[in-house]
Order: C-alpha cells, then structure tokens, then sequence
C-alpha cells in the first residue's frame, strides 16, 4: 500500500509538471493554431532565470526566494514568448509550416547560446532544506516535493481557468479557440488575446522550468526539448485549446508513466506513446479537445 | 451615413475567382435583398465587406475605404454582421455570447430581450444547445446590441422551421423599419415584405438592380433565380 500511494503521489507529481509545460501549448495552438516548437525553450529560460536568482540574487536558499525564483522564471519566459510572438508569429499568422519552422529555429538558437554561455553539463539548483525531506502518509514516505508541483500546478490552474472563466480577455480566448474569425467579425481586435495567451502559455512554462530543474536534479540548455514531447503528448491527449483537458491528461499520462516504470520496468514511455495512439485512432480532437485544425 | 458603394469587387478563393468586379450600391435606410442561385458569391460578397474574405477592388462604408481594412476595425465603423449558419459561440453561454458582442458603452439589451423574450429565459443556457431558430435569435441579437449603421445578414431563415421562419422574418420586419439593411435571402416572400432594393447576382457579377416589384414576375423570378416566384 505504501509503495502503492508513494508512486500514485509521484505520479501525480509528475502530472502536475506536465500540466504546466503543456497548458501554455493547448491555448497556443487551441487560439492560433501555431505549432509552437519554441515552447521547450520558455521553458529553459524559465528555470536559467530561476537559476541565476537562486545562484546570484539570493544565494542562501529560503521558501521565498524560491517562490521569487520560480515567479521571476516564470515573468521571463512570458516575456520571451511575448516577444516571440510580437516579433515573429505576428508575420506569420495563417502560415503554419512556416511557424512551425520558425518556432524549430528559435529553440535550436536558444538551446545554442545557453549551452555557449553556461555549457551543457546541468546546473544544481539550489533549494530550501525542506525540500529534501519527506513526509509520511500512512505508511509510505513521499518526498515534499511532490507535494510543491502538485500545489505550484493546482494555483496555475485555477488561475487560468478563473482568467478563462471571469475575465473579458478570457472570453474572447475563449470564444476564440472555437471560431477566431467570428470574434473579429464582431469587432474583437483578436491580437491582444493571441499575446495574452503567449505570455500565459511562457509564464507557466517558465514556473514549470524551475520546478524541472529541481525534479531533475538540475538545469540544462537540453532540459526543454525533451519535456516539449510530453507536453505536446498532453496536449494532444487532452485536447486543443481546452485547458481542463490539458490537467487530466497530465495526469493521466503522469500516474501511467510511473505505474507502469514500476510494474513493467522501463515501459513508462511506451505506455504513454501507447495511450496516445489509443486517443488519436478513437477520439482524435483528445479528450477534452474543442478544435482540430 | 450609413450608405454601400462597392466598385469593381474582385474575390479569389484557392485560385478559383468567385468575385468578379462586383459593383452595386446599398442606400441609407433602406433594405436591400442581394439575391441569386446557391453559389453565385452572395455569401462571399458579404464575407468581403466585413473583410473576413480578402479583395480587390473598391468597397466605400459612409465614404470609407474599406477595402483592406482589419474586420474588427470595419466593424467598429458601424457595421454589424449576422453570418450564414450562425456560428454562435456553442461552448459559450448565451449571456455570454452577447456580452462578447455587446461593444457599445450602453448595449441595447433591453431591445434585444423585447425583441426575442425567449432569450431571457436562456441566458445561462450553452449555445450550442439551443434549437436552430433561437441560435438564429443570438446570432440575430448580436448584431443589434450595438448602434450599427448598417446591417450584413447572410440567409437568417436558412435551416429553420416553418413556424420559426415566421417568427425570425417578424422580428427581421421589426428591425428594418428604422435600419440600413444588406440581406441575402432565399425566401422571396420575406424579402418582398421588407425589402426596398434588389440585387441579383450570377456567376460572381452583378445582373440586375431594381425594386421588389419585379419579384412579382413570375418570369423574372425563373429567368433570374430559377426558382418559382410563389414561395421561393
């Protein structure tokens, strides 16, 4: 029982990661239909920026400095993916492939000059002592910070659906996802929201960077190409543009992948390759999807 | 001025030219039926007005080009846009759906609701589980919360029964009385109660402007629309 919860926790733990690197994705290509292929990069930039106030701004660890690096990463990467988006995809909009390779462009770049400037070797992190411990449940013992991305990705998601649900902006997002040329064509200058949900889409990416590197053991130029594949998983798992889906895709995806490392040792990948493949042959637009472009 | 001069409206669509060189003129407070046989560019003709479809050519709305502006900034000029099949928001609520649209400081709600009472009672509902005749209601009272100038609607009677038919050209009866007007519309009988101009399009150009009394030509009706002039 006790190993049972111990990986149902880090399952969900897992999950939560996942969530905040693919919420950003959903809405990105739910709203836009851009293929964003740069949003490894926010999240690299995201957990650097965490890095360097972790390392030089305040380099003895509290809970919070660590809240401040996780916020500032998360402020840095929507800066960047807003500007991305002033500077590159607003040229581009309706021109998909080339989006696409753009978007391929600007992460190789920043992947490049991170890995110039710091090196590839990962960077520790450093965090709270309290992060180390463990907390018991019953009889298992969870690491604490488990508990950190579940509650980090639980507050983001709230947030977003509050700003989806209660906000103007996130009406038109909203609105947006189902049918973008209806919410001009009542007099919506759609562009604000298609920068909203950039900066949203970094800034979760970013928050989500910073948690990475301290579920990784550390910060690389690498670390975001090989969690975009699981985000864009999610996302298509759970559905285009439908943030909802994006969280219990997650962490559907995040409590399989760990069961089945468990239980069928190494076969976590494959078993999440194997759900997607179910989820696109029986309900292609994902679980939860209200697009498909 | 709410009035609609378009010159020389070219259209392509993936390579096909739907438009071309489309010219006619919508005066101020009136209506003006634009009509023809399925896939002769009325949609399209509407569609480029709004800027959703993009063309070449000459489209003056109160005396301001158009042509290449963004759709939002022409529909902020004044003009209000009630498309073929609806397309309401589904995932949305009514409620909501309004207040999307709803630009004015002061939105005409009141009117809305006294227009279409059933809608009130629906606020909460989702959109996209209403019937066919109250979406028409929203998408209908999405364009009249604002103080438009004038008025795009794209076959609002399209798909809807009989008895909704009524109630939709009631309302549409209602609305012309005090508004300039552009409607495509299939259903003769209700474009000769409301409207004051006709347009008739084939093959992508226009082929006869002139007033709803020619609707009453049997002749005319089959040369121009192919349909009997009875009903249809």
């Amino acid at each position: 029982m006790s190993t049972f919860l111990l990986i149902l926790i880090t399952g969900i733990g897992l999950g939560a990661l996942y969530f905040l690197v693919a919420s950003g994705l959903s809405l990105i290509y739910g709203l836009m239909g851009v293929l964003n292929f740069a949003h490894g990069a926010f999240l690299t930039i995201g957990a650097f920026t965490g890095l360097w106030i972790a390392t030089k701004v305040f380099p003895n660890p509290t809970t919070w400095t660590f809240i401040f690096s996780m916020f500032a990463g998360g402020i840095a990467a929507g800066l960047f993916a807003l500007l991305m988006e002033q500077l590159v995809i607003t040229r581009l909009y309706n021109r998909h492939i080339d989006q696409a390779l753009v978007t391929v462009g600007v992460s190789l770049v920043v992947t490049a000059l991170l890995g110039g400037w710091f090196g590839f070797d990962a960077r520790f992190l450093p965090t709270p002592l309290w992060f180390t411990k463990a907390a018991t449940i019953g009889d298992a013992i969870i690491p604490v910070d488990r508990f950190i991305y579940i509650g980090v990705a639980a507050i983001l998601l709230i947030a977003m659906l509050s700003i989806l649900k209660f906000t103007r902006i996130g009406l038109i997002i909203r609105a947006g996802v189902e049918n973008r040329s209806m919410v001009t064509a009542l007099g919506i200058n759609v562009r604000l929201a298609f920068s909203t949900v950039f900066f949203i889409g970094g800034f979760a990416a970013g928050v989500g960077g910073v948690l990475i590197s301290v579920f990784s053991y550390g910060v690389s130029p690498l670390m975001g190409g090989s969690w975009l594949i699981y985000g864009f998983i999610v996302v298509v798992v759970g559905g285009m543009g439908s943030i909802a889906g994006s969280a219990i895709a997650a962490m559907l995806i995040g409590i399989t992948n760990q069961f089945a490392n468990y239980y069928v040792t190494g076969l976590g990948d494959f078993v999440v390759v194997i759900i997607l493949a179910a989820v696109l042959l029986t309900k292609p637009t994902g679980l939860l999807g209200k697009v498909s472009h | 001025m709410s009035s609609l001069e378009v010159k020389d409206l070219h259209v392509t669509i993936n390579g096909s030219h739907i438009l071309q060189g489309v010219n006619f003129f919508v005066p101020e407070n009136k209506v003006t039926a634009l009509l023809g046989r399925n896939g002769v560019g009325k949609s399209t003709t509407l569609k480029a007005i709004m800027g959703l479809n993009p063309g070449t050519g000459s489209i003056k709305f109160g005396g301001t080009e158009i042509v290449a502006m963004p759709t939002h900034k022409i529909v902020r000029l004044g003009m209000g846009y009630v498309p073929e099949d609806r397309e309401i928001f589904a995932s949305l609520t009514v409620k909501e759906n309004l207040s999307l649209a709803a630009r004015d400081e002061k939105p005409n709600y009141e009117m809305v609701y006294a227009l279409f009472p059933e809608l009130l009672t629906r606020t909460g509902q989702r959109a996209g589980t209403l019937s066919g005749g109250q979406q028409q209601m929203v998408a209908i009272s999405r364009a009249l919360l604002n103080q438009n100038k004038i008025l795009l609607i794209d076959e609002p009677t399209k798909g809807l029964a009989p008895k909704l038919v009524t109630e939709v050209a009631k309302s549409l009866a209602h609305i012309a009385d005090h508004s300039t007007m552009l409607i495509v519309e299939q259903n003769l009988a209700l474009v000769k109660a409301i409207a004051q101009n006709i347009i008739v399009m084939d093959q992508g150009k226009v082929v006869f402007e002139g007033g709803p009394e020619n609707l009453q030509d049997e002749s005319f009706v089959k040369s121009m629309l192919g349909v009997s002039g009875g009903h249809k």
